[in-house]
């Protein structure tokens, strides 16, 4: 190596001299260091004239050392451009990672979010230049109105959890303005989304558990249990399909019971991607969910932009939503419905008007794909599923039996006796050049592995991926376990000390 | 004289007359893996019998620790928030809080040793 080379090395990556035995960077794998870890305070990035003639009024006499590593623009492009070059997104490869839907963005909604009508207008502009804009948000009102089934929709909420937040909310106004003070629990299914019972809590309301640690599902039995005499019973949060990708069969029946108790039924719209286009969730019984934009139409994080989460819920919980929501006057022309409009809301939740472009790029995508397109999108989802499950389930345990929906749910049971978990199963993965799925969630099933293809991959790519995930099996029935805890070794990083990450974060910076 | 019992959240117990240790079984420390936090309740709190009274979290996720019987805590232990892995140890060692049992008790649901081991093979 050229000592100018060495000197290169240097300058972006750290303060030490070149030394091929300490050096972490290999081929075009940096070593990057934070920022922070510069040590550089006596370099400027930018020079200023000295001030000739007249008073320097710049201040200079009053600074003081900021400790700040002075960089130029170079190296702090370099930096970033760096950093950015270890992240792995759905844009570098498959990313299975289950009841996050990370699906394909077409690069036709960016197209359409970048349009200067869209991209350039200011939500405090007055209503009647922006006109498309809001017909744009009507439209999308009215696509997830028909797709659910629930007309009453508001785009506001800014993601899943917030979502949840409203929609819980929205219950918690209607039983508040019903007089049902008394109505304080919610019915939560053990596997359900940790988000859930969050909500609820934050929301004041109590959790009760249903358990469904038998078939991975809900029975009519166990949710008569939870839900006794129904008395204090505000309604009940479920995901359908649920966290173990098993579509629940007796929700009809389990709707029903609710309802005749007096309770409302929160559905929490994640897995939404398994039934988009084909079931309205109002048909078994929803009364309020949310949506994810972002999972189900795209734009999945990783793949760009933030997250979306509309709630939709039916005519008679519809006068609680939160404001703003987009209305159509009688000549046509479109406008913010606020408070005065809209007595009976439960309020504002957020700045301005929601994640609009989420909503171009969720917009774009519906129209691009149809009703028919969605409903292949599903189709192809739970397709994919089903075959990772059927190539898979002769490897790994399959903790509950018959077809998955969009998820497939494998458990580290047959591993175990190997001396091999799930968190091997993950970091060989990430050897093999893979994002891992989601482990140890749900928490129901014990070391479990969570898969979602989605309806993105081709066949050879979910091929690949089996291949893979045989190859690790084999690995560990071989008795070559011992390799598997030391994965991954080609990666930027290798096993992480986790213990010391959750104790000690370094969040300064 | 003092035994130890089980309960099926995987609690292990120590009843002392009126003073009730409280803590978690080896096959539950092995289960939740390497420990992150364990977040203790203040001494003089009171708890109804199956209430939730600590949590302990690993890398993995977040358990909590239920108590089998109703009373007012006496003694925490101080050691675990710095030393979480400490829970996994032995009751001497590896206690989490001694609660006072209040007079309305049950001790019915629990479990010796041989019935706690048959309980985990089954839901092996």
């Amino acid at each position: 190596m050229c000592a100018d080379m060495a000197v290169d090395y240097q300058d972006n990556c750290d303060s030490k001299q070149f030394d091929p035995k300490t050096d972490h960077n290999r081929a075009l794998q940096y070593d990057e260091k934070f920022l922070w870890d510069h040590k550089q305070t006596d370099h400027s990035g930018v020079d200023l004239a000295p001030v000739q003639g007249g008073i320097n009024k710049t201040g200079i006499a009053q600074r003081t050392e900021t400790g700040l590593p002075n960089l130029s623009e170079p190296q702090v492009l370099r930096h970033f451009v760096r950093l950015s070059t270890l992240n792995y997104s759905i844009d570098h490869g498959f990313f299975p990672l289950g009841s996050c839907t990370m699906k394909h963005n077409p690069r036709l909604n960016e197209k359409m979010a970048r349009l200067p009508g869209f991209a350039h207008i200011h939500p405090l502009q007055p209503e009647q230049t922006v006109q498309g804009a809001l017909a744009l948000m009507h439209e999308l009102q009215d696509w997830l109105g028909q797709l659910t089934g629930l007309p009453g929709v508001a785009l506001s909420p800014a993601a899943g959890a917030h979502g949840e937040y409203a929609g819980i909310m929205v219950i918690r106004a209607k039983l508040r303005d019903a007089g049902m003070h008394h109505k304080d629990t919610l019915l939560i299914p053990d596997s359900a989304h940790g988000t859930n019972p969050a909500t609820a809590s934050m929301c004041g309301f109590k959790v009760k558990t249903i358990s469904t640690k038998e078939t991975g599902r809900l029975s009519v039995e166990a949710f008569k249990e939870a839900l006794g005499d129904g008395e204090n019973i505000a309604g009940m949060m479920v995901t359908n399909p649920n966290t173990c990708g098993l579509f629940e069969r007796e929700i009809i029946e389990i709707a029903d019971l609710l309802h005749k108790a007096g309770g409302y039924f929160y559905c929490d719209g994640a897995n939404f991607n398994a039934l988009v286009g084909r079931i309205k969730p109002a048909d078994f019984g929803v009364d309020v969910m949310h949506i994810n934009l972002h999972k189900t139409f795209s734009t999945p994080h990783g793949g760009g932009g933030p997250g979306s989460g509309p709630i939709c819920c039916t005519e008679e919980l519809a006068p609680y939503l939160p404001v703003p929501l987009v209305g159509k006057s009688d000549d046509g022309s479109y406008k913010l419905l606020r408070k005065a409009d809209y007595p009976k809301t439960l309020g504002r939740l957020r700045g301005f008007n929601g994640q609009f472009g989420m909503h171009v790029r969720a917009l774009s995508y519906m129209l691009s794909h149809g009703n028919d397109g969605l409903r292949q999108v599903s189709g192809d989802a739970v397709l994919a599923a089903n075959y990772i499950l059927s190539q898979l389930k002769g490897d790994y345990h399959v903790p509950f039996e018959g077809r998955c929906m969009h998820e497939a749910l494998f458990s580290e049971k047959w591993l175990k006796d190997h001396g091999v978990t799930t968190l091997d199963v993950a970091k060989a993965l990430i050897e093999f050049g893979m994002h891992p799925m989601t482990v140890y969630f749900p928490l129901v099933v014990s070391g479990a592995m969570l898969v979602e293809p989605t309806e993105t991959e081709t066949k050879e790519n979910l091929d690949r991926f089996i291949g893979v995930m045989k190859h690790i099996a084999e690995l560990a029935k071989d008795g070559q376990g011992d390799a598997l805890h030391n994965y991954p070794l080609s990666a930027p990083r290798r096993r992480l000390d986790e213990v010391l990450a959750a104790r000690n974060p370094v969040l300064n910076g | 004289m003092s035994e130890i019992k089980y309960t099926k959240d995987h609690e292990e117990i120590k009843i002392d007359g009126d003073i009730v240790w409280i803590g978690i079984t080896k096959h539950a420390g092995e289960a939740l893996g390497d420990l992150v936090f364990v977040e203790l309740p203040d001494v003089g709190a009171t708890f109804d019998k199956g209430a939730d009274f600590a949590v302990i979290e690993s890398v993995k996720a977040a358990a909590e620790v239920y108590t089998p019987v109703g009373g007012e805590i006496v003694e925490v232990n101080d050691a675990l928030p710095d030393n979480p892995e400490q829970v996994k140890e032995d009751m001497s060692t590896g206690w989490i809080v001694k609660i006072r049992m209040n007079s309305a008790y049950d001790l019915t649901d629990l479990m010796d040793e041989a019935a706690y081991k048959a309980f985990c093979d089954a839901n092996a």
